[in-house]
């Protein structure tokens, strides 16, 4: 296996939507929930202890051969707004198509043939992590980084904020970011043995509901 | 590139010229340039010039805003159906060059519920004279400018000027009233473009979209021969 592989998937610039999304950063700045590098890491941090770590041990599950089908059924079940629902299949959806021209599998064909319109993005993550050659910690780094660099990066836009201060806060996450991929790696071994209703079911309602309300603006930065 | 080759598999990963079910694709050309040059009313009237001729489709890439797609519905040049608004995160250059998967899943979409189509129009949000599609996206493209915008952009030049298959100069009945220099815009332009075409327009005088259509359908005819 190729360690480099699992700098081209986490790479911020790989080409699969990712840039049009803010996860739930721009309802909360509207909310003046984030106002600036404090209240930023503060938003990451929740996001990386509920939503992020359910993203995180999918795409471990996934990473480690555990059904697609039943991992999509238990996301859903782990994603009570319809919007974010919407968002989590579309962004599957084009991370499938991007990891099928950078990483050709049988695996990764068949997902796209099951899901035409979109599995849930961490589940094609792990699948896609696992055509690359990587394995479950590695598709779980993947989920947190960005379950915390995509709300960092949309900030920067939404607020002008020093992308210094974004990247500093970061950074600071980096131990609790350490801490949460494995706990997730070790729920997706776990559950591969007990099934995937014991994988972890953490939510953030604010998340939630913020992505219901956004989904709703007339006019907005961010696709969610 | 095709990695599945059943007319039943999931859909092409690139921009193959055939559909999984082995039908050519619609061409796709997509139009680019600055705020406020006219992309829009290009493709409204490309719409309304076409839309008897060809089975057509457009989807539009606004910055922060449905805009783009609204005034398309509002001027109903096509069946609502047939346009669809991409999402860019505030970054229209980056969904057309950089990370293009949402347009392609736009396009293809729009091919599976509304085809078979011979022509779908990719339209930028506006954006700065770098921005340019990529080849994975569209077959052609379009760059628009407008003489009110200042008459030394030609010169200037920039990959949107410089290599777009097509530069359209807009406007041209606003010439008088800025100062600008359509005989200077030509030359700098033809000098800029090694002798890629460049076309005059006013969408408000004169023969309109007459020329930009005349392009599309060469275009189109060299895509199906």
């Amino acid at each position: 296996m190729s360690r480099a592989a699992l700098l081209v998937l986490a790479d911020g610039r790989f080409p699969a939507g990712g840039h049009a999304h803010s996860g739930g950063a721009e309802a909360a700045v509207r909310a003046g929930r984030i106002t600036g590098a404090a209240s930023l890491e503060d938003f990451c941090r929740g996001r990386l202890h509920t939503s992020g770590l359910v993203s995180a041990a999918l795409a471990a599950a996934a990473a480690l051969g555990a059904d697609p089908v039943a991992l999509d059924a238990a996301a859903d079940a782990r994603t009570p707004s319809p919007a974010l629902r919407v968002a989590a299949r579309r962004l599957g959806r084009q991370l499938v198509r991007a990891a099928r021209a950078t990483w050709p599998c049988t695996e990764l064909d068949a997902l796209a043939r099951q899901f035409p319109k979109g599995a849930h993005q961490p589940v094609v993550l792990g699948v896609a992590a696992r055509a690359a050659g990587l394995g479950p910690e590695d598709a779980a780094y993947c989920s947190v980084y960005e379950c915390v660099s995509g709300p960092a990066s949309a900030t920067v836009r939404l607020l002008s904020l020093d992308p210094f201060d974004a990247t500093a806060a970061l950074a600071r996450l980096a131990p609790e970011l350490d801490v949460v991929a494995h706990a997730a790696a070790d729920a997706a071994r776990r559950a591969l043995a007990d099934g995937v209703e014991t994988l972890p079911a953490a939510s953030a309602p604010l998340l939630e509901i913020g992505a219901e309300a956004h989904a709703a603006w007339p006019v907005r930065l961010f696709a969610s | 590139m095709h990695l599945d080759h059943t007319h039943d598999g999931p859909s092409a990963v690139s921009a193959d010229a055939r559909r999984p079910d082995g039908r050519r694709r619609a061409l796709r050309i997509g139009l680019g340039g600055p705020v406020g040059s006219g992309k829009t009313a290009t493709v409204a009237a490309l719409c309304r010039a076409l839309r008897d001729e060809l089975s057509l489709a457009v989807v539009t890439n606004d910055i922060y805003t449905r805009e783009d797609a609204e005034f398309l519905l509002r001027e109903a040049v096509l069946p609502p159906e047939r346009i669809t608004a991409v999402e860019t995160g505030a970054c229209p250059h980056t969904a057309i060059r950089d990370d293009i998967s949402a347009n392609l899943e736009a396009v293809e979409d729009l091919e599976d519920e509304t085809g078979p189509l011979d022509l779908i129009l990719v339209e930028s949000g506006g954006d700065n004279l770098t921005a340019t599609f990529s080849r994975g996206l569209v077959d052609a493209q379009i760059f628009v400018i407008d003489v009110a915008g200042g008459d030394d952009i030609p010169r200037k030049g920039g990959p949107g000027v410089t290599t777009a298959d097509l530069l359209v100069v807009n406007k041209t009945d606003l010439a008088p009233y800025v100062g600008s220099d359509l005989e200077r815009m030509a030359a700098d332009a033809e000098a800029q473009r090694a002798g890629l075409p460049v076309v005059f327009q006013s969408l408000r005088t004169g023969s309109g979209v007459t020329a930009v259509a005349g392009w599309v359908r060469e275009r189109l005819a060299a895509w199906t021969a």
